[in-house]
C-alpha cells in the first residue's frame, strides 16, 4: 500500500504520543494538514505561529513530553523563531514542523520560500531539511529522541511540499543515524564520592535546584537529601516545583529578585550544590564575587555547562535524579537543629517578602490571594517582567510542572498561550496565566483559541499601564528619565475580552480582591480574564542590581520618595 | 589570547559547516584557517580549524562543538602531540636577471617550482606554519605578488585517531 510522506509523518507523530498539534496552515503545509484529517491527533488552530509555539511549549512544560507545532513555509516558519528560542533557552522539548517550497525551488526566492533550517541553527538543538522520502519516518523518530533525551530542546523539521506529497510504497524501518549524539545519564562514581566528601565536610550546605532538576523528576531525591543533610533548598525561577516552596527547608527563589533569606544563604553558605541549574547571570551577578568562600558542586546532564560561568570544585555529569539519589544514599546524616538552619530561620523572620496592603491595589496582593485560594495547587504561567517576579515570589509552587514561565529568553507574550497549552495537557487543572499589560498585548489574539476550545484558563493581567520592569530600572538607575515605557493607548481589557466572548472582570480596589478572585476561580465554562489595575509605580524588591554582588542587595523599598542614586549596572543587562 | 588548532570529525552533510562556524562567530572567535575534506569513511568529513581567542572561550567552544549533533569528535592538538602541516603557493613576479637568485632561494627552502614564465614563477611549499611564515617573510622582498595557503592539516602522532 502506498502512503504519502505527509501521512507517514503524522502517523509517526501519533506513534510518538502526540495528542495535539498547534499550528496554522499555508500553501506549502497543505499536504501535512490534509494528513491530520484522518489522524486521531487533534489540530489546534492558532491565530499566529508564535502563539502556536508557546502553546506547544506550555503543553511540554506541563507534561514533560514534546510539544508539536506545524506551520507553513516562509513567514509562517519565521514566526516560530521567538518560540523556538524561548523553548531552547529553557531546555523544553519541542518539535517544529514547517512546510517548505518544493526542493527544486529552494534557493530561487520562490513564493514563501525561506532558508528556515538555516535561520533555525542558533535556536535549536538540531534541525532537518527533508529531501529523501524514505528517511521521513526515521527523521521524526530521531527528532523526538533528540528533543526529549539528555538536555531537552527544540528540533525543527523542514518539509518541502514535493516530499510531503510523495507517495512511497515501501515504508522501511531505517536505523537511527546520529553517531554524534550521546546521552550521559549514569554518573561516574568517583565524582559522586568526591561530592559526598564535600557534603560531609560542610557545615553550611545549600541546595540550588534548577529546571534540570524539574525535568529529571528529581523532586523526591532532592527532598530526601535536603532532609538528610539538613540543607536549605533555594530554587531558580525555572526550578520552582522541584521542591515544594511551602516546605520549611525551602528558601524560595534566589538571585536578582530572590528572597533576602535565599540570597543571604547564598552569601554565607560554605557549600552550594547546583542541581540542574546553569549559574545564569540573574543568579550569579558578579562572577568574581559570587560565593567566594563556598565550595561548589555542579550536577548537570550537559557537560558544556560545567565551568561556563563560575569555576567549580566538583562536577557530576548525569541525570539529576540518579545523581542526587546516589549522593543521598551515601552522604552522612546531619543534625537538623544546627546553627546554620537556626540562622536561616532568623533571616526568614527578619526579612520576609512583604508589601503594603493599604493604599493602591498591589499585584502582590492579588497573586498572594490566588495562592491562598488555590492552596498553591494551580498551574501558573507567567510572561516576563515585574508581574513574573511577583508571581515567582508570592505564588509558592508545590508540584512539578506547575510553574511555566520564560526564563532564559524572557519572552513577552509567552504566558497566555502557554496557559492554553497547559490547559490542553491538563484539562482538569486550574491554570492561571499571570501576565503584564504589555506582554498580553503581544499574543492576545490567542484569546480566540481559548474561546473556541472552551478552555477555562484564568488570565490575570497585572495592569500598571507601563512596561513596568524597564520603568523600574529607569527609576532606579537612570534618574527616573522614563523612555519608551508608558503604555498609553492600552485598550479597555474588559471590553476587549468581552468582544471575544470571554468573561471579563476588573479589580481596582484591594477590598474587592478576595471576592473577585473567588468569582474568577469558580468560573469553568471558558476563559476568564481579570484586569487588575494596580498601583502604577511599584517596584520589585528585593533586588540585586545586574552584575552586582550579593553584598549589594536592596532588601526593601527605600523609604524616601526620591529615586535612589544607584550606579548604572555594569556588565549584564 | 591563544591560537587553537582543533580537529573535528563531522557528518558529511550540507549545513554542517555553518553550524560549526556559528559556534565560533557567536563567541567572537575569528577563524584563521579552515580545512574540510572527506575522511577515510565517506560518511564523515575531517575539519581542521585554527582560531584565535582566549583559553576559557576556547574550552567553551570545544564543548559547544561537541554538543552539535553533527559533530562526532573534537580534539585540540599541539605541535608536540601531532604533525601539523600546511601548503602554500606563491606567485613571484621576477625579471630574467633576478631569476637565478630566486630559484636558489626556493631551493634553500625546499620549495617546488611549479611554473616558470617570462615574468613570473609559481612556487609550492609545504611545511609547518612557522616554516611557511619564514619563507613568506623572505619572499615578500623578492617580488611576491600572490599568496595562497591551505591552512593547517593535523594528524595525531601514534596509532590513535586524531
Amino acid at each position: 500500500m502506498k502512503k504519502s510522506c505527509a501521512e507517514i509523518i503524522i502517523e509517526e507523530l501519533h506513534n510518538q504520543g502526540t495528542e495535539y498539534i498547534f499550528g496554522l496552515p499555508g500553501g506549502a503545509a497543505i499536504p501535512l494538514f490534509d494528513a491530520i484529517v484522518d489522524s486521531p491527533i487533534k489540530l489546534i488552530l492558532t491565530r499566529h505561529e508564535q502563539g502556536a509555539t508557546h502553546m506547544a511549549d506550555g503543553y511540554a512544560r506541563a507534561t514533560g513530553k514534546a510539544g508539536v507545532v506545524l506551520v507553513t513555509s516562509g513567514p509562517g516558519a519565521t514566526n516560530t523563531v521567538t518560540g523556538m528560542l524561548t523553548a531552547q533557552m529553557d531546555s523544553v522539548p519541542l518539535i517544529v514542523l514547517c512546510g517548505q517550497q518544493t526542493t527544486w525551488n529552494l534557493g530561487l526566492d520562490a513564493f514563501q520560500e525561506a532558508d528556515v533550517s538555516g535561520i533555525s541553527y542558533p535556536v535549536v538543538k538540531h534541525s532537518y531539511l527533508l529531501k529523501e522520502p524514505q528517511t521521513v519516518r526515521r527523521v521524526v523518530q530521531e527528532a523526538f529522541y533528540l528533543a526529549q533525551s539528555g538536555r531537552p530542546g527544540v528540533v525543527l523539521i523542514d518539509v518541502p511540499k514535493n516530499i510531503s506529497s510523495t507517495e512511497i510504497a515501501i515504508d522501511s524501518q531505517e536505523e537511527f543515524d546520529i553517531p554524534g549524539y550521546q546521552v550521559h545519564d549514569e554518573p561516574n562514581l568517583n565524582d559522586i564520592e568526591q561530592a559526598v566528601q564535600l557534603i560531609d565536610n560542610a557545615e553550611r550546605p545549600l541546595l540550588l535546584v534548577g529546571h534540570g532538576a524539574v525535568l529529571a523528576g528529581a523532586g523526591n531525591s532532592v527532598a530526601f537529601l535536603a532532609e538528610k543533610i539538613a540543607a536549605p533548598v533555594t530554587n531558580t525561577l525555572l526550578g520552582k516545583g522541584c521542591f515544594s516552596e511551602t516546605n520549611p527547608l525551602s528558601l524560595g527563589m534566589l538571585g536578582m529578585h530572590g528572597t533576602a533569606y535565599a540570597n543571604l544563604a547564598v552569601k554565607e553558605c560554605d557549600l552550594i550544590i547546583s542541581i540542574g541549574s546553569r549559574w545564569d547571570d540573574r543568579i550569579v551577578g558578579n562572577t568574581e564575587k559570587f560565593c567566594p568562600t563556598a565550595k561548589k558542586i555542579h550536577i548537570d546532564i550537559d557537560p558544556a555547562e560545567f565551568n561556563k560561568c563560575v569555576a567549580m570544585d566538583c562536577t557530576i555529569l548525569g541525570d539529576a535524579r540518579l545523581v542526587v539519589e546516589k549522593i543521598g544514599a551515601l552522604a552522612a546524616r546531619k543534625n537538623v537543629s544546627n546553627s546554620w538552619l537556626k540562622k536561616i530561620n532568623g533571616w526568614k523572620r527578619r526579612y520576609p517578602l512583604k508589601y503594603r496592603k493599604g493604599g493602591g491595589l498591589k499585584a502582590q496582593h492579588v497573586i498572594e490571594e490566588l495562592f491562598l485560594q488555590t492552596k498553591g495547587n494551580a498551574i501558573v504561567t507567567a510572561d516576563v517582567g515585574q508581574h513574573q517576579m511577583w508571581a515567582a515570589q508570592f505564588y509558592r509552587v508545590q508540584h512539578r510542572f506547575h510553574w511555566i514561565t520564560t526564563g532564559g529568553a524572557g519572552t513577552m507574550g509567552f504566558g497566555m498561550p502557554a496557559a492554553i497549552g497547559a490547559q490542553f495537557a491538563k484539562p482538569k487543572a486550574c491554570v492561571i496565566a499571570i501576565v503584564g499589560d504589555g506582554g498580553f498585548q503581544m499574543t492576545l489574539s490567542e484569546l480566540s483559541t481559548a474561546i473556541i476550545n472552551s478552555l477555562p484558563i484564568k488570565i490575570v493581567i497585572i495592569n500598571n499601564k507601563y512596561l513596568g520592569m524597564v520603568r523600574q530600572w529607569q527609576h532606579l538607575f537612570y534618574n527616573n528619565r522614563l523612555s519608551g515605557v508608558d503604555l498609553e493607548g492600552n485598550p479597555d481589557f474588559v471590553k476587549l475580552g468581552e468582544s471575544y466572548g470571554c468573561r471579563s472582570i476588573r479589580i481596582r480596589r484591594s477590598a474587592d480582591v478576595r471576592r473577585k478572585v473567588a468569582d474568577m476561580l469558580a468560573y469553568h465554562d471558558g476563559p476568564c480574564l481579570m484586569d487588575v489595575e494596580v498601583e502604577k509605580e511599584d517596584n520589585v524588591y528585593p533586588m540585586i542590581p545586574a552584575g552586582a554582588s550579593y553584598e549589594e542587595m536592596i532588601i526593601e523599598k527605600p523609604s524616601s520618595k526620591e529615586a535612589p542614586a544607584l550606579a548604572k549596572p555594569q556588565g549584564s543587562t | 589570547m591563544d591560537r587553537h588548532a582543533l580537529s573535528l570529525t563531522v557528518n558529511n552533510r550540507p549545513g554542517v559547516l555553518i553550524r560549526i562556524a556559528l559556534v565560533f562567530s557567536r563567541r567572537g572567535f575569528n577563524i584563521d584557517s579552515l580545512v574540510v575534506s572527506e575522511s577515510s569513511t565517506p560518511q564523515f568529513s575531517k575539519m581542521n580549524i585554527v582560531a584565535f581567542g582566549d583559553q576559557r572561550s576556547g574550552e567553551q567552544i570545544k564543548k559547544q562543538l561537541s554538543k552539535l549533533v553533527d559533530v562526532i569528535h573534537v580534539a585540540e592538538h599541539t605541535e608536540t602531540d601531532s604533525v601539523q602541516r600546511e601548503l602554500a603557493l606563491y606567485k613571484m613576479l621576477v625579471t630574467s636577471e633576478r631569476r637565478p637568485e630566486l630559484l636558489q632561494l626556493a631551493n634553500a627552502f625546499g620549495a617546488k617550482i611549479i611554473e616558470v614564465g617570462e615574468e613570473h614563477i609559481i612556487l609550492e611549499l609545504s611545511g609547518t606554519t612557522r616554516e611557511i611564515d619564514n619563507a613568506t617573510q623572505l619572499l615578500r622582498s623578492q617580488g611576491l605578488c600572490e599568496l595562497i595557503r591551505t591552512g593547517k592539516v593535523v594528524m595525531a602522532l601514534g596509532a590513535g585517531e586524531t
